[in-house]
C-alpha cells in the first residue's frame, strides 16, 4: 500500500516540486512563482466567491447534467427499443450530435439573451444529451434478445422488463456515455460563462485574465482543474457502486 | 458505431430521409405559422437560401479553410505524440505505474481553462486554437494507446523476447497491430474532439475561421446566417465523423473487429 501511493503520488510531487523551484525566481509576467500563486489562492477564493462564483457554477452544471441524463435515459430507451423510430431519427441524431455544443450558445443567445442562469443550463443539458441519448440507443440495442424473450416469457411486466433488463442490461454503455457527457459539462459550463459576462467560476477567470491578474488567474485554472478531479473520481465511485453487478460478471467470465 | 448499427441505418434509408425531411418541415413551419417568432428562427427555406449565398461568398471559403486546416494541423500533432508517448510509457511497466497518477489528474483539466492563459500569450491567432486543440485530443489518444499497448498478450510478448526481437521490431511486429484498433479508436473521438475545440476557440477567443463567422453573424444580428453557418458546422461534423469511420474501416481491414468473413 505505501509503496503504491508513493509510485502513484511520486510523479505529481516531483513535477509539482519542478514547477516550484524552475518557476522560484521567475519575473516573466505569464509564468509566476508558483509559491505567488499558493499564495494567491486563500486571499482569491474566499467565502464571497466561492458561494457566489463557485457554487452557482457547479448548481448549473448538475442541474444542466441531471436533465441531459433524464431526457437522454428516456429518449435512448424508446429510439433503441423501435426499430422504426431508429430508422426515423438516425440521420437527424447524426446531424445535431455533429454540431459542436458551443456553438449551440449564439443560438440560444438569439432566443433569450444570454444573461440568465436558464440559458447556461439549456447549454449544458443539451450539450451533454447526445453522448448519453446515442449510447443508451446503443446499448438498448445490443441487448441479448434471450433476456427479452426470457422477460417475455416469465411474463415480466413492462416496468419491471424495463427496469430490470432494458435498463439494467445497458448501463454500462449508459454509463460510458454519462462519462462522455460530463467532461463535456465541464466544458460547456466555462464557455457559457465566457459569454454571458456575469458570475460564475469560468467568468472569474476570465475577469483576472482581462484584469492582468495572472496569479489569481493561475488559481483559477488551478481549482477549475481540481473540479474536473474531484468529478470524474465521484463519477467513478458511483459508477464503482452501481456497475459492481457487471464488474463480477466480467471477472466471473475471465476466470472460466 | 459498430457494423450492426450501420447495417440497421442501411436497412431504412427512406426512413431516415423521411426524418430528415420532417424536421426541416417543422423548422419551416413554426415560424410561418407564427408558433415561434421568425427572428429567433428562420424558416427552413430562409436558412437553405442563405446557405446558397453563403457558398457564393470567397470569404466563408477561406473561414472553412482556416477552421479545416487549423483542425487537421492540430489532429494530426495530438496523434504523432500521443502514440509515441504512449509505446513508450505502456511499453515500460515502471513509467506505466509511475505516471498513470499524473495522466489521471491531467485529463480531465477541461481545456477550456486553459483558454485564458493561451489568450494571453498568442491573442486570437491560430496559436491559441491549436494549443487548445492538441491538448484537448492528445489525451484521448494517450489514453486509448496506453490500453492497447495493455493489452498485448504476454505470451506473443515473452515469444518475441526469446527469439531476441530487437526493441523496433517488437514494436513493429507485436505492440503496433495490437493497439492499432485503439489507436484507431483514438483518432475517431480525437477528430471530433479536435473539431469542438477548434470552432470553439474561433466562437470564443475570435481566432479566423467559421466559429468567428458565427460569432460576428450573431452578434451583429444576422439570424438566418448565424443558423446557416451551424448548419455548415454540423455538417462539417458529420464529414469528420464520417470520414473517422471509413478511416477506421480501411485501417482494420485485417481486424476481426470489421472482417465479416469469419
Amino acid at each position: 500500500m505505501t509503496r503504491r501511493a508513493l509510485v502513484g503520488l511520486g510523479l505529481p510531487v516531483v513535477l509539482i516540486a519542478l514547477w516550484w523551484f524552475l518557476s522560484a525566481g521567475s519575473t516573466s509576467f505569464f509564468w509566476p512563482p508558483l509559491s505567488a500563486i499558493v499564495a494567491a489562492f486563500p486571499r482569491t477564493w474566499t467565502a464571497d466567491p466561492i458561494l457566489h462564483d463557485v457554487l452557482p457554477s457547479i448548481a448549473r452544471l448538475t442541474a444542466g447534467y441531471l436533465i441531459a441524463l433524464a431526457v437522454g435515459v428516456a429518449a435512448g430507451t424508446a429510439i433503441g427499443s423501435y426499430r422504426t423510430l431508429r430508422a426515423l431519427c438516425e440521420p437527424v441524431l447524426e446531424f445535431l450530435r455533429a454540431i459542436p455544443p458551443p456553438v449551440l450558445i449564439p443560438v440560444i443567445a438569439l432566443f433569450a439573451g444570454y444573461t440568465g442562469a436558464t440559458t447556461k443550463i439549456v447549454t449544458i443539458a443539451l450539450g451533454c444529451l447526445w453522448p448519453i441519448l446515442l449510447n443508451t440507443v446503443e446499448g438498448v440495442r445490443s441487448l441479448d434478445e434471450v433476456l427479452r424473450d426470457t422477460a417475455r416469457s416469465y411474463r415480466l411486466g413492462r416496468l419491471t422488463t424495463l427496469r430490470q433488463v432494458v435498463l439494467r442490461g445497458s448501463s454500462p454503455r449508459i454509463a460510458a456515455g454519462a462519462r462522455q457527457a460530463l467532461s463535456i459539462g465541464v466544458i460547456l459550463m466555462v464557455i457559457s460563462e465566457l459569454f454571458g459576462a456575469d458570475r460564475g467560476l469560468g467568468a472569474a477567470v476570465v475577469q483576472f485574465q482581462r484584469g492582468f491578474a495572472i496569479p489569481q488567474m493561475w488559481t483559477g485554472i488551478i481549482l477549475l482543474g481540481l473540479l474536473g478531479v474531484a468529478l470524474s473520481g465521484l463519477f467513478r465511485l458511483v459508477e464503482h457502486r452501481t456497475l459492481a453487478w457487471y464488474r463480477g460478471l466480467r471477472q466471473a467470465e475471465r476466470e472460466v | 458505431m459498430t457494423s450492426v448499427a450501420l447495417r440497421g441505418r442501411l436497412a431504412h434509408p427512406a426512413l431516415g430521409v423521411f426524418g430528415l425531411a420532417l424536421l426541416v418541415t417543422v423548422v419551416e413551419a413554426l415560424p410561418r405559422l407564427g408558433l415561434v417568432d421568425s427572428r429567433f428562427l428562420p424558416p427552413a427555406t430562409d436558412m437553405i437560401r442563405e446557405l446558397g449565398d453563403q457558398l457564393l461568398l470567397p470569404e466563408f471559403w477561406v473561414a472553412a479553410g482556416q477552421t479545416v486546416s487549423g483542425w487537421a494541423v492540430g489532429l494530426a500533432i495530438a496523434m504523432a505524440a500521443g502514440i509515441v508517448v504512449g509505446v513508450v510509457i505502456g511499453g515500460v511497466p515502471f513509467l506505466r505505474a509511475v505516471t498513470a497518477s499524473t495522466i489521471e489528474f491531467l485529463r480531465p483539466i477541461p481545456s477550456v481553462a486553459l483558454i485564458p492563459l493561451v489568450v494571453l500569450i498568442h491573442g486570437s491567432r491560430p496559436e491559441s486554437a491549436l494549443v487548445l486543440v492538441v491538448y484537448a485530443a492528445f489525451w484521448q489518444v494517450l489514453v486509448q494507446v496506453l490500453y492497447g499497448v495493455a493489452d498485448v498478450d504476454p505470451v506473443v510478448r515473452d515469444t518475441a523476447r526469446s527469439y531476441r526481437f530487437s526493441r523496433w521490431t517488437t514494436v513493429r511486429t507485436v505492440v503496433w497491430p495490437t493497439a492499432m484498433p485503439y489507436v484507431v479508436t483514438g483518432f475517431r473521438l480525437a477528430a471530433s474532439v479536435a473539431l469542438i475545440l477548434e470552432i470553439t476557440a474561433e466562437l470564443i477567443i475570435g481566432v479566423p475561421g467559421l466559429g468567428r463567422s458565427i460569432g460576428v453573424a450573431q452578434s451583429s444580428g444576422a439570424v438566418t446566417q448565424t443558423y446557416a453557418l451551424v448548419v455548415v458546422v454540423g455538417l462539417l461534423g458529420v464529414a469528420v465523423n464520417a470520414s473517422a469511420r471509413f478511416v477506421e474501416r480501411r485501417a482494420l481491414r485485417w481486424h476481426t473487429s470489421v472482417r465479416r468473413d469469419l
